[in-house]
């Protein structure tokens, strides 16, 4: 079970007002948690990751137990605390101004 | 009596507006999908409930949303605008290959007859098709693997197709504008195109009468007359009488011939709308007048049009899809402002009044005409 936050904008299209609890198959790694994301909710294929290149798109950034995880292996392991639910991970729009 | 739709996209969000024929009074609905970049918001001739919307953002990328019960309630369908081929690379603004790449929707363009036909045209410039309701999207390559391509080169505003106009009378006839490489026609439903230029002059071209390369704002057809096509280009406002194969300017006694949209009169044919803009140094109207001009003579012409808008310290912007006719006679018509203004005219363009004053900066508005 992982848990993931979202930005309000991702929230809204997806129709949920608080974090979501994502069924994670094997070790849970970034591409496995966007993996389960997309599939539990579609309308957010494409709006963390560039759907052609299947990489995190510029301004979204991967946060969890206070370190910035953005720009690790897609494949690497997510924190322990991540991995057992006890901490969120959490998916931010990066501050851009405008 | 008639009722009117107007679908307003702005840079946070899109609106939408209503009222009778008499087009006076007002409903505003929204904002829909508040801080997303709304680029078109447009109907389905065939279903005017069926309205689709071109949604995105620098940080969650493209969204294309769809509504089948007049804009009451809205679904995400399928965001996977895929080159169906290898992209290949155009120019990139200091004259190196750049890789196509798919950056945001700018212009929607619903089949007349079918609601679930609609044409997206893209940035990095391409044309894609779906037929079932947006539920997947296919490239027609032929116009991005045109021989040109790798010669095209982005405007300011980016590379896009930006125009995309039907041929009512033959469905495999289509036109489409991009910046800055010009106007394309297919006779084959999209599978081949030709660039369709000759006529045009732009100073900003090494070759001022090029192949390709210009910077057409925007074009715009009488479906009564489709071997008729009136265009704002970056400068320069012409027109062509055989479907693009020559075109002949017809600024005339316009202040400015710089500007971005065109439309053409519901029921005359030879009734022309254009926002005349400084320059392309200055993105606002002459002598801070706001003033659409008219031609009914098919261009040359050209009356301006003041009651209503403001004459003193006006300096916004109508972008290229910003401006739209609907079919009710009088014929009325509408445009959207950088500075978030929307003007209606219920009497051709006599008078104007603001439908909406304090909107983000408006980047397209299309109307529906109701029953």
């Amino acid at each position: 079970m992982i848990r993931v936050t979202l930005p309000q904008h991702l929230r809204e299209l997806a129709h949920v007002k608080s974090e979501i609890v994502l069924e994670v198959s094997g070790t849970p790694t970034q591409n496995r948690v966007l993996d389960a994301l997309e599939s539990a909710y579609p309308m957010l294929r494409g709006t963390v990751r560039d759907p052609a290149t299947m990489r995190r798109r510029p301004y979204i950034r991967f946060f969890a137990c206070e370190e910035d995880l953005s720009n690790i292996d897609l494949e690497a392991l997510l924190p322990a605390a991540v991995a057992n639910g006890s901490e969120p991970l959490r998916i931010v729009g990066a501050m851009a101004g405008g | 009596m008639s009722r009117v739709r107007l679908l307003i996209g702005t840079q946070k969000g899109a609106f939408i507006a209503t009222s009778d024929g008499a087009r006076r009074k007002w409903e505003i609905d929204g904002p829909f999908f508040g801080g997303w970049e709304i680029y078109h918001i447009t109907g389905s001739p065939a279903d005017p409930n069926r309205l689709y919307a071109s949604q995105s953002s620098g940080w969650f990328g493209q969204l294309i949303q769809r509504s089948d019960d007049g804009g009451e309630s809205w679904q995400p369908f399928s965001n996977d605008f895929s080159y169906a081929s290898e992209a290949g690379t155009h120019q990139w603004y200091d004259g190196t290959p750049h890789p196509w790449e798919f950056a945001r929707v700018w212009h929607l363009e619903p089949s007349p007859g079918d609601p679930d036909t609609v044409y997206a045209g893209v940035e990095d410039a391409a044309l894609f098709r779906t037929t079932d309701g947006g539920s997947s999207w296919t490239e027609l390559a032929g116009l991005r693997t045109h021989n040109s391509g790798p010669s095209w080169q982005p405007g300011a505003g980016g590379m896009c197709v930006h125009t995309i106009v039907l041929d009512p009378v033959d469905p495999d006839r289509i036109f489409v504008a991009i910046s800055a490489a010009g106007v394309f026609r297919t006779e084959d439903g999209g599978s081949t195109w030709q660039p369709i230029n000759r006529g045009l002059r732009s100073d900003n071209l090494p070759d001022g009468g090029a192949e390709v390369g210009h910077c057409v704002h925007r074009i715009a057809m009488h479906p009564s007359r489709p071997q008729v096509l009136f265009m704002q280009k970056h400068w320069d406002v012409m027109r062509t009488d055989d479907a693009g194969d020559s075109w002949h300017e017809v600024s005339g006694n316009l202040p400015s011939d710089f500007g971005f949209p065109i439309a053409v009169h519901a029921h005359e044919p030879d009734t022309v709308y254009v926002v005349p803009i400084t320059s392309d140094s200055e993105h606002y109207p002459p002598e801070g007048k706001l003033r659409v001009y008219r031609s009914r003579t098919g261009g040359d012409e050209w009356e301006p049009l003041t009651s209503g808008l403001p004459q003193e310290n006006c300096y916004v912007n109508v972008l290229r899809d910003a401006m739209a006719v609907d079919g009710l006679d009088p014929c009325g018509i509408y445009f959207g402002t950088t500075g978030g203004q929307v003007y209606g005219s219920a009497d051709q363009g006599d008078s104007w009044a603001p439908i909406l004053r304090d909107l983000p900066r408006v980047l397209s508005v299309e109307v529906q005409s109701l029953p």
